[in-house]
């Protein structure tokens, strides 16, 4: 549904990307990993439309995003980025509620107040959600954001994209699980999923597809089973791997 | 705890009677702007003045009050309500454009832009038209101060795009740019300026609203007014900026549509206005967060909201400045200041956390 052929994008003379390609299917889950400064999420914020590339092109449906306007896009593909910070105070509520904004003056409208409660419900935050954004902790704000998304995309007529960056990076492990399988049960209701990921256990939890990126450029691309290799990972990440039971873990030395 | 959960929210905004609050709180004001006064005019005297306008038959006793209102006050509330309402709601707009609390017209040039004509106008033009009244006061001030201020909103407006894009950043620094130029070339006007084009462009810088006259009125609320109420309807697009310009756009908003349209309507409404009046300071920036304080962050409820108490603000502002030390006046910015500062002062302590996101 989302697809970017042959992305490149320079920043100052260095490669941000580099002939990139990636195809979002409803459905499925794509994880993309790689070391920091890879190029994950300069890919995501391509996809989503928030970054335009001067080579090369991203399609939603066929068509180019540029093409689509703003709320026609926010119709069918949510976005959760990393830390969010906000200019005045309004609650974890407020925020979740800014999701309903593509839906204004639609008949999804009427969906409102259930859509944002629902997706608090979805992502345990409805404890939460009375407080004020900046009082909440790192983790609270990110469950706040993906529920965000969620509202943004309740009631989406046509099959949905999530673009999460690193939604997971400062949940405890009982709100990982929670987010995992939310991921997993939206590409089963046809979503289409891309997530930025660092856990490779995670990756090999949520993921349908595993894409390796480095330096700008995918690295590998498949299932899971596939990639998750030590010697693949260990060319990428530079540091050895070993596999323990089902898990395949860095193995970090003292010097 | 129980401080955070003072401020209201967005969900809690229909239990705040705004709309009411505020349109009254405007009548009150227009009222006591048009019965209060160096001249002493009673209920009696202004319902008689208002009958007269409606065709009754004016009684003698009452002709001088008809004089001091037709002539002298209700065209000053008017002005000062309209002027008023378009500070408010241009600031608001501003602070929520930049996502910045200390953001004021101000930022975008339009001030100093419209100072720098003005002044240029008093020191070059002024002296070929003999004085500041007549046609120089009346229409080619107030014109050169509108062209001013827009002129200059639209050079930093430029000078802050990058590619296709004007991140808020750069916008903020090609203003601090335009400013600085702007105070410049007009601190060269007023080093050439003589004593008396001096006090005139020292009394326009801290404003008044003894210019207003009804013939000014149809053109103030075509800039002012309608600028103003057109901000009102960016409101939604504005809540979604809250969460940064990325969001924005994750959520539908065309960001640079927006911020091309919100720019040039503030602009427009606070060119407008300062070019018949002279700045006034303080309204811009202190109305919008009064009304945070009070209401909620809702661009809904602060967008209206600003517009309503910076109209009342002004007008009871402008009384201040014409009674006070009658039969003298004021500058009315000097009254903004003195009745603005120790109330938001108060009221941020009030609050207990401020603006901290």
């Amino acid at each position: 549904m989302i697809a970017a052929r042959a992305l490149t994008m320079r920043c100052g003379g260095r490669r941000l990307l580099d002939e990139v390609s990636l195809e979002l299917q409803p459905g499925e889950v794509v994880a993309i990993i790689g070391p920091n400064g890879a190029g994950k999420s300069t890919l995501l914020r391509a996809m989503s439309g928030e970054l335009r590339s001067e080579i090369g092109v991203v399609t939603l449906e066929g068509r180019p995003l540029a093409a689509w306007h703003p709320v026609d896009l926010a119709r069918r593909r949510a976005v959760v980025s990393q830390n969010v910070a906000l200019a005045f105070p309004i609650t974890g509520r407020d925020v979740v509620g800014l999701g309903r904004l593509p839906w204004h003056a639609t008949p999804q409208a009427a969906r409102d107040v259930h859509a944002v409660e629902a997706a608090l419900e979805t992502v345990g935050a409805t404890g939460i959600a009375a407080q004020r954004y900046a009082t909440l902790s790192g983790g609270e704000r990110q469950r706040i954001q993906i529920a965000r998304a969620l509202a943004q995309l309740d009631g989406a007529a046509h099959p949905a994209a999530l673009l999460l960056d690193e939604p997971t990076a400062s949940l405890d492990i009982s709100h990982v699980g929670v987010i995992l399988r939310l991921i997993r049960r939206l590409a089963l209701q046809g979503a289409a999923v891309m997530v930025v990921l660092h856990d490779l256990n995670e990756v090999s939890f949520a993921a349908d597809r595993v894409m390796v990126m480095a330096e700008g450029r995918c690295v590998a691309a498949g299932p899971p089973a596939a990639i998750l290799r030590p010697r693949l990972l260990e060319a990428v990440y530079g540091i050895p791997f070993q596999r323990r039971g089902d898990a395949l873990l860095p193995e970090f030395t003292t010097d | 705890m129980n401080r955070m959960a003072a401020v209201p929210t967005l969900q809690e905004r229909v239990t705040l009677p705004l709309l009411p609050l505020g349109v009254g709180l405007l009548g009150a004001a227009i009222l006591a702007g048009l019965l209060l006064g160096p001249a002493r005019i009673g209920a009696d005297g202004l319902l008689a003045v208002l009958a007269h306008w409606l065709g009754a038959p004016l009684p003698p006793e009452h002709a001088r009050d008809a004089a001091v209102i037709g002539v002298i006050r209700a065209p000053r509330v008017l002005l000062a309500a309209l002027v008023g309402a378009g500070l408010g709601a241009a600031g608001a707009t501003m602070q929520g454009l930049f996502r910045n609390p200390l953001a004021d017209p101000a930022l975008i040039g339009v001030s100093s832009g419209a100072a720098l004509a003005a002044v240029a106008a008093i020191v070059l033009a002024g002296p070929a038209f003999g004085a500041s009244a007549g046609l120089f006061g009346l229409w080619l001030l107030p014109i050169a101060a509108f062209i001013g201020g827009l002129g200059a909103t639209l050079v930093m407006a430029r000078l802050g795009r990058v590619g296709g894009a004007a991140p808020v950043a750069t916008l903020l620094l090609a203003g601090v740019a335009v400013n600085a130029l702007a105070g410049a070339i007009t601190g060269l006007l007023i080093f050439m300026a003589d004593d008396r084009q001096v006090r005139d462009i020292t009394f326009w810088t801290l404003g008044s609203l003894a210019g207003a006259r009804w013939q000014h009125l149809p053109v103030i609320l075509l800039l002012v007014g309608l600028p103003s109420l057109l901000l009102c309807a960016l409101a939604r697009p504005l809540n979604a900026l809250l969460l940064g310009e990325s969001e924005a756009y994750h959520l539908g908003v065309s960001v640079e549509a927006l911020k091309r349209s919100a720019i040039l309507l503030a602009a427009i409404s606070v060119a407008a206005g300062v070019a018949f009046t002279g700045l006034i300071g303080f309204v811009g920036l202190v109305v919008p967060h009064v009304v945070r304080l009070v209401f909620g962050t809702d661009h809904r409820i602060v967008l209206p909201g600003a517009a309503l108490l910076g109209a009342a603000l002004l007008v009871l502002a402008d009384l201040a400045a014409r009674s006070l030390a009658s039969p003298a006046e004021l500058p009315v910015g000097v009254i903004t200041a003195l009745i603005g500062a120790p109330f938001f002062l108060w009221l941020l302590r009030q609050s207990g956390s401020g603006n901290g996101a």
